[in-house]
């Protein structure tokens, strides 16, 4: 587990040295992600610690982006100028997004599964 | 104990990094509780009831946020490694990628663009700042990226997280209802588009529907986000100078 949360870890580091050194726009963590993937597409089968560590990181993704949400907070005077150009553009454009690329890509998948009762599942 | 006192005692308290983590994983604890009991209905999202509750004592108590940060960084400091660790589920998704991989590069560009252009192009034609443009752009990718991404264009990191996770519930709650208003059956079409517009809380939501819907949407907020942090900053810079 430890070796595991370490390798996660250089991954992360090694990341952040080159986005650093290179001055890329990139931030460290998804060049980290990219060596890690590419690290696991040769290694082929993963060892099960490192599996393990990175699902319970994911496991509660969702409570990492509390302290950062908190920062609203900070917000209020910016919100309060533009909270009406931010809530429209957020709210059109991620259901505009989602039904495109939804669209596209049931025409662009090849035809196999499909979802019969998505009005009552959903 | 009388109020003197107990102001002096928060005082204390509240310059503890202790503080600050103890109020982040008890407020999360509390929005994932009323979460379950609500069957899991998306309105409930623990991470709007944590940040309410949390926004709540730090508003009573007059602390400063950068008070609370000092224990809820060790929280926040996670999320590179737990980005990282997308590499994973990712990896798991390698048959599908192999199999399709034009058709789903392609997909993750055009909703990468759709997302990030429709979003400035909005909030500009409405009136917004410069700098809100530039928080609001990555607004589609997972925050830690989204917030490393505002930052490299002149946006407001703290800004950008709010509007990710305002972006993420907007569509775990309201996509699938437009998505069923189009009539959109394939779930790995469904999954998809949920990935790439709502990262990881629809993400999370797309697993709880159909488990091929959780792992096209996982396959694409991960392919997204790389997508995003590759190309935003670049057309960012060439675009506006």
């Amino acid at each position: 587990m430890i070796a595991a949360f370490a390798l996660i870890l250089v991954c992360q580091l090694f990341g952040e040295v080159v986005s650093e050194l290179f001055d890329l726009p990139v931030p460290g963590p998804v060049i980290g992600l990219v060596l890690l993937f590419f690290g696991l597409l040769i290694s082929r089968k993963p060892p099960k610690v490192l599996t393990d560590a990175a699902d319970n990181l994911l496991i509660h993704f969702s409570l990492l982006f509390v302290p950062a949400g908190v920062g609203v907070v900070t917000q209020i005077d910016r919100l309060k100028g533009d909270w009406l150009p931010i809530a429209a553009a957020l709210t059109v454009s991620t259901l505009l997004t989602m039904v495109l690329t939804a669209l596209l890509m049931s025409k662009l998948f090849p035809k196999q599964e499909t979802a019969e009762k998505a009005e009552d599942a959903q | 104990m009388n109020e003197t006192d107990i102001t002096q005692l928060w005082v204390y308290l509240s310059t503890k990094p202790l503080t600050g983590l103890t109020i982040t994983l008890v407020a999360y604890a509390i929005g994932f509780w009323l979460y379950q009991k609500s069957n899991r209905n998306p309105i409930c999202n623990p991470v709007v009831i944590a940040i309410a509750l949390i926004a709540f004592v730090l508003h009573l108590t007059g602390t400063p946020y950068a008070a609370y940060f000092e224990g809820a960084q060790f929280v926040h400091f996670l999320l590179g490694p737990a980005t990282v660790a997308l590499a994973v589920p990712l990896f798991r998704q390698t048959a599908t990628l192999k199999r399709a991989l034009p058709v789903i590069v392609f997909g993750v560009l055009f909703g990468s663009l759709v997302a990030s252009a429709s979003t400035v192009i909005l909030a500009w034609a409405l009136g917004a700042s410069p700098e809100t443009l530039a928080s609001l752009a990555p607004k589609s990718v997972t925050t830690p990226v989204a917030m490393g991404i505002a930052e490299e264009i002149g946006g407001v990191p703290a800004l950008t997280a709010v509007c990710v996770i305002a972006t993420g519930i907007v569509g775990a709650t309201l996509g699938p209802m437009v998505m069923n208003m189009a009539r959109l059956k394939d779930w790995r079409a469904r999954g998809f588009a949920m990935g790439v517009a709502a990262h990881g809380i629809g993400t999370a939501r797309a697993f709880q529907v159909n488990e091929t819907a959780g792992a096209f949407s996982g396959l694409a907020m991960g392919l997204n986000t790389m997508a995003t942090a590759l190309t935003i900053p670049f057309l960012w810079h060439w675009i506006f100078g």
